[in-house]
């Protein structure tokens, strides 16, 4: 019996607010939620959303999971906890750094007070699967929970396992995504140091311009549940996570194989996975980094993908316009930017796009968003988040 | 300064760090138990460390074990000041 996944809730806090709603709406109408070079998530107060030994107890990327899930599981209607078995609820959830704030600011406790004076919350804080551990422990999910780490793909792994644990039968519900807070001092200055940064502090994905990636925070979480049990319950069915696919580079530790070859590759295993054709693809929600390199090789992979002409009338649009890049908290916020774009049939623009780039010529949703119309009535998009690492993730969502 | 502390101080420093710690300021108590307050082992090891910081009385994790109650923490630091 083949088991169906469904997503029954969302949150998630950007540089553009808290919410998912929120992120999806100012995204459509053009906003941007960068500023002076960075998107913060200026507008998430701790305090608001947490209690104070959650605060306490927590690096800001866990914090921004755990606001980013109270709002994913009111969405879902889960007031009551899991609505199940606790033992079969999973969680998953991805980050690129993991706590690198509480990292730093102990490294200069070390280095100026000496080890004496450092933190009993040192490593509960700093470790890369905190969000996962402490997600599951306040909401008593019992199953599978572990973090996963591939860089900016981290978030989509998560997804994609989540994906797979339902489906293979290892979890009914599983709560999922990414979370990143790196706007730090060292993790800046590093990216800053490989010319990853855009100089500019615009982000401007497929635009010639374009310099490099605008760091951004935040997180996105999803839930999602084996759609049975979902229907049985009577929620709310948001859409559906039907293929997962992903492939290695195996080429550079930073830059992506030019001709998109791996990238192409996940395109199209997820399409198989999802037992779909290039003609039901509605939206291509990108990885866009407004790096140089990324830009080019994904526009080459999603015309190997889908082939050029298909490609060129598939509408693409790149988040990172709006909030910059989430490294491991990208491709689930992006997931959910588009599932919600593909229920409101609308392709949110590609902003800052003006001057085209030679051999650079999809269809990029210059700078207004523009309805959305497939060919079969299906809402069917797929959103790609590529890591450092050669780590490449496609999910294919349908939208209810 | 060891020599001039008072129990009084100890405890107002006792009772600030656990409101830090998150528990609810009117479950603070002399006898109330640190576990009914949510405080852990970790919180703990933090409040042996603002200890030490404050009054120069290092705790090890023997020393607190059996502990359970801030008078009973009051009453460690205050042997130890001797």
């Amino acid at each position: 019996m083949t088991r169906t996944v469904v997503i029954t809730g969302v949150g998630a806090v950007t540089p553009l607010g808290v919410g998912a709603r929120t992120l999806h709406e100012r995204w459509s109408a053009g906003q941007s939620g960068i500023e002076d070079g960075y998107g913060r998530a200026s507008e998430f107060e701790p305090k608001e959303h947490l209690s104070v030994k959650e605060v306490r107890r927590a690096d800001r990327f866990t914090q921004l999971a755990l606001a980013a899930t109270r709002e994913a599981l009111e969405d879902a209607g889960w007031e009551d906890g899991v609505p199940g078995d606790p033992d079969r609820a999973a969680c998953v959830i991805g980050t690129g750094i993991g706590g690198i704030e509480t990292l730093e600011t102990q490294h200069l406790v070390l280095q100026d007070q000496g080890a004496q004076r450092i933190s009993a919350l040192s490593i509960p804080l700093l470790m890369a699967n905190a969000a996962s551990g402490v997600v599951a422990m306040k909401h008593d999910l019992r199953g599978q929970s572990f973090g996963t780490v591939s860089a900016c793909a981290a978030g989509a792994h998560a997804i994609g396992m989540a994906e797979r644990l339902i489906r293979y039968g290892d979890a009914d519900q599983v709560v999922t995504g990414g979370s990143e807070a790196a706007i730090t001092p060292l993790a800046t200055a590093a990216f800053a140091r490989m010319d990853a940064l855009s100089e500019s502090g615009i982000s401007r994905p497929f635009d010639r311009r374009r310099d490099g990636f605008v760091m951004g925070e935040g997180a996105g979480i999803l839930v999602l549940e084996e759609e049975e049990a979902a229907r049985a319950r009577g929620a709310r069915i948001l859409g559906y996570v039907r293929g997962y696919a992903s492939t290695s580079d195996a080429h550079h530790l930073t830059a992506p194989e030019p001709t998109g070859r791996g990238a192409a590759k996940a395109i199209e295993l997820a399409l198989k996975d999802a037992d779909l054709t290039t003609e039901d693809v509605m939206y291509v929600n990108a990885h866009g980094t407004s790096t140089p390199l990324n830009d080019r090789s994904e526009t080459n992979a999603i015309k190997t993908a889908l082939g050029e002409e298909r490609a060129k009338d598939v509408p693409v649009s790149s988040t990172k316009s709006a909030i910059g890049h989430l490294l491991g908290a990208a491709g689930a916020v992006e997931a959910i930017a588009t599932l919600l774009a593909l229920r409101d049939r609308i392709a949110p623009p590609t902003l800052n796009y003006e001057e085209p780039d030679e051999g650079l010529d999809l269809d990029y949703v210059p700078n207004e968003a523009r309805p959305l119309d497939g060919a079969n009535g299906r809402a069917i998009g797929i959103s790609n988040a590529f890591g450092f690492g050669g780590h490449n993730v496609v999910l294919c969502l349908e939208a209810q | 300064m060891a020599a001039t502390v008072t129990r009084e101080e100890i405890e107002s420093r006792v009772f600030k760090a656990l409101e830090e710690f998150g528990a609810e300021p009117d479950q603070i108590s002399p006898d109330a138990e640190f576990e009914a307050m949510d405080v852990d082992s970790l919180d703990l090891v933090e409040l042996a460390q603002i200890v030490e910081d404050e009054y120069g009385v290092q705790l090890k994790g023997e020393d607190m074990e059996g502990i359970k109650t801030v008078r009973q923490a009051v009453d460690l630091v205050m042997s130890k000041l001797g």
